[in-house]
């Protein structure tokens, strides 16, 4: 395959807000993306990452605030002269053309010479494995070979900047985690810029140089997977990402330190300095059965193979707390069970949902890879 | 074949019997009917009809009111055809575009651009009988100020044909930009936005997008364009009746004269199979030359 000339680009959001009507989709977001980095824009439906990338592609005009490819800002231009490419959700693929046709509908529109297109076309596909299909229409193809056709029709523009939109949403479980390799792999091959949206955060943690959670139109939280999932700085954060999501429970402050609203066994010596009420995060695969600790009652229990979540109540509301015990956890509804601590619980502020800082806290451990 | 097959097969007949009867009755007994009857004379003083094997074709060959009536229908079908398609194709996208664009007022758009079709035709003809009355008419005085105006425009050999090809081309284009927008509507807007992000231009996003994925709908609305433009008559008899001098009529008008003013109905079958004919014949070759090149979604 010959070399190509394509590059990375940095792409900065600065300030955008974007409005329909009195309804906020975007409020001040600033976001910066690294030149030739695989950024997944992140959160659940309507938080405004599908808009961020319509922004940035150019379908879409912010009402205040900037867009900058490689520096220059390219608010006022044109989709077309923003050198992006995009993967739609539903692919967008052209019904009445061949795979060939629509791989190459760009470079024919920009009168891009034959040779040429003969020639991108025939790297894109042997890159894809789709040769075999170029003379299909899209409606005789696969999901996955329509995904990667649309990501074909993304690569020969070879732009600096490729945006994708849940590009991954209507494939089933299997082929989706082959494509989520694929993707990765074919951005780091080409050297681009990946802006990469999803609601999925298994797609994020897997894929991602950096994560960017979105939340009402807002960033949460942006930074790589690892220290997203160690350091969440927000409540919002913490539950949204890992599987199953971090519990968040109500502390109290007791002679022996902060516990469990409704338990004895204090979860940390320290006493952060902070007045107000608090919420401890704790993830469920830092818990593992013990003698003694953190007292609950077995609720229900799903044995996944590898390992069994454990559904418990806990401490005086009986709020829940959920436990990722390896192996076959042989536990019935009703048991009794102690729980210790693999790693010091998150601590947030319970009436900002932030995250808080505090003298106990250790070094970050190496983080558990997120399950599929 | 066993019971539930045999019941089954008997259900079915049952079911199609009602429209099958109809249709038979109506349409296929009443065509093979004209076809007998054209091979017949004029039925006069109470005798019924004699037989006069082809004579009556013998007769239109040497008849200058038929050529003429071709003539004129020739004429008018390929000006209303192309017209008529044009205009409902660029009111629908104009339609269309404002649906996208969320303006104020597209409701008034399409139903000003529906409107010609929900009024009766008596209606429309009155409208237009007004715009084209010499001297006051609204076309006359728009044209005032120019130094033209007073022109009898129904009245005129050479304008009363086009004329009534505007009439029609108002009245069909309305109707078929409904099909057209339908099927616009049909196509998802994410196919604009990545053919706008590759780098294509309105006019290349059309010719390479949009017309290929109307053409099922383009083949419809041409088919029924062709029929209707040789089906005209409501116009012809409520504004001109084939006037002046025969100018503006055109085949089923004529048909119309023959056989319900002349009452020679033998005659007026004869002019009928051969208008059926021609249509046929157009229709087939229609589905068999354009048929290959439709893109069925």
């Amino acid at each position: 395959m010959s070399e190509r000339p394509v590059h990375g680009a940095a792409v900065r959001l600065h300030h955008v807000t974007r409005r329909w009507g009195t309804s906020v989709a975007l409020d001040r977001v600033t976001i910066d993306v690294a030149a030739g980095s695989f950024t997944v824009l992140l959160g659940p439906s309507g938080c405004g990452k599908s808009t961020c990338l319509r922004l940035i592609a150019g379908l879409d005009e912010p009402n205040d605030g900037r867009v900058e490819i490689d520096g220059r800002d390219v608010t006022p231009v044109p989709p077309a002269a923003r050198g992006v490419a995009m993967v739609f959700q539903s692919y967008a693929l052209f019904p009445h053309l061949n795979v060939g046709e629509n791989i190459l509908f760009g470079l024919r529109a920009r009168n891009v010479g034959k040779a040429e297109r003969t020639r991108r076309l025939r790297d894109a596909a042997e890159m894809l494995g789709i040769g075999h299909l170029l003379d299909r229409r899209p409606a005789q193809l696969s999901g996955g070979q329509q995904q990667r056709v649309a990501l074909g029709r993304a690569v020969v523009a070879q732009t600096p900047v490729c945006l994708m939109d849940e590009p991954l949403s209507n494939l089933d479980a299997q082929l989706r985690a082959e494509m989520r390799r694929e993707v990765l792999a074919l951005q780091r091959r080409l050297g681009i810029t990946m802006i990469y949206v999803t609601h999925d955060q298994t797609e994020a943690m897997s894929m991602a140089d950096q994560v960017v959670l979105l939340r009402d139109g807002r960033v949460e939280q942006d930074a790589p997977p690892d220290r997203i999932y160690a350091h969440p700085e927000t409540t919002f954060a913490a539950s949204f990402i890992g599987t199953p999501p971090m519990n968040l429970l109500p502390l109290e402050r007791t002679a022996h330190g902060l516990t469990i609203a409704g338990t004895t066994t204090p979860l940390m010596t320290g006493r952060p300095d902070h007045r107000g009420p608090l919420l401890a995060g704790i993830r469920p695969e830092t818990l593992r059965l013990a003698a003694a600790g953190i007292e609950a009652r077995v609720t229900h229990s799903e044995f996944l193979g590898a390992d069994t979540i454990v559904a418990c109540a806990v401490g005086a509301g009986a709020a829940r707390l959920l436990a990722r015990l390896p192996g076959r956890a042989r536990l019935q509804p009703g048991d009794r069970v102690a729980f210790a601590l693999d790693a010091p619980p998150h601590i947030f502020d319970a009436t900002t949902s932030r995250r808080i800082v505090h003298a106990a806290e250790t070094p970050t451990r190496t983080a558990t890879p997120v399950s599929t | 074949m066993t019971r539930s097959e045999r019941r089954e097969a008997v259900a079915g007949w049952l079911l199609v019997l009602p429209a099958a009867a109809l249709l038979a009755a109506f349409t296929h007994y009443p065509t093979v009917a004209t076809l007998w009857r054209s091979l017949h004379g004029q039925a006069l003083h109470g005798k019924p009809p004699s037989f006069v094997a082809l004579a009556n074709y013998r007769a239109m060959v040497k008849d200058p009111v038929f050529w003429q009536a071709l003539r004129n229908n020739a004429v008018y079908s390929a000006a209303v055809i192309p017209l008529s398609m044009a205009l409902s194709i660029v009111m629908a996208l104009a339609v269309d575009a404002a649906t996208g664009a969320r303006i104020r007022g597209r409701t008034f758009l399409r139903v000003a651009y529906f409107t010609p079709t929900i009024l009766p035709m008596i209606a429309i003809a009155n409208i237009w009988l007004y715009f084209f009355t010499p001297g006051y008419g609204l076309i006359d005085r728009l044209l005032a100020p120019f130094g033209f105006g007073n022109w009898n425009w129904l009245g005129a050999a050479s304008t009363a044909l086009p004329a009534m090809i505007v009439v029609a081309v108002w009245r069909e284009a309305a109707f078929y930009m409904i099909f057209y927008l339908a099927a616009l509507q049909t196509i998802p807007p994410t196919l604009r936005e990545a053919a706008t992000l590759e780098g294509a231009s309105r006019f290349t996003f059309f010719r390479r997008v949009i017309w290929p994925l109307l053409t099922p709908t383009t083949l419809f609305v041409f088919v029924n364009v062709v029929i209707d433009s040789f089906r005209l008559i409501d116009q012809i008899v409520v504004m001109t009746h084939g006037g002046p001098d025969n100018g503006t009529t055109i085949l089923l008008y004529y048909i119309y004269e023959v056989g319900f003013q002349y009452w020679d109905s033998g005659y007026a079958a004869a002019l009928t199979a051969v208008l059926l004919a021609g249509l046929a014949v157009v229709a087939l070759a229609q589905f068999l030359l354009l048929g290959r090149r439709v893109h069925y979604g």
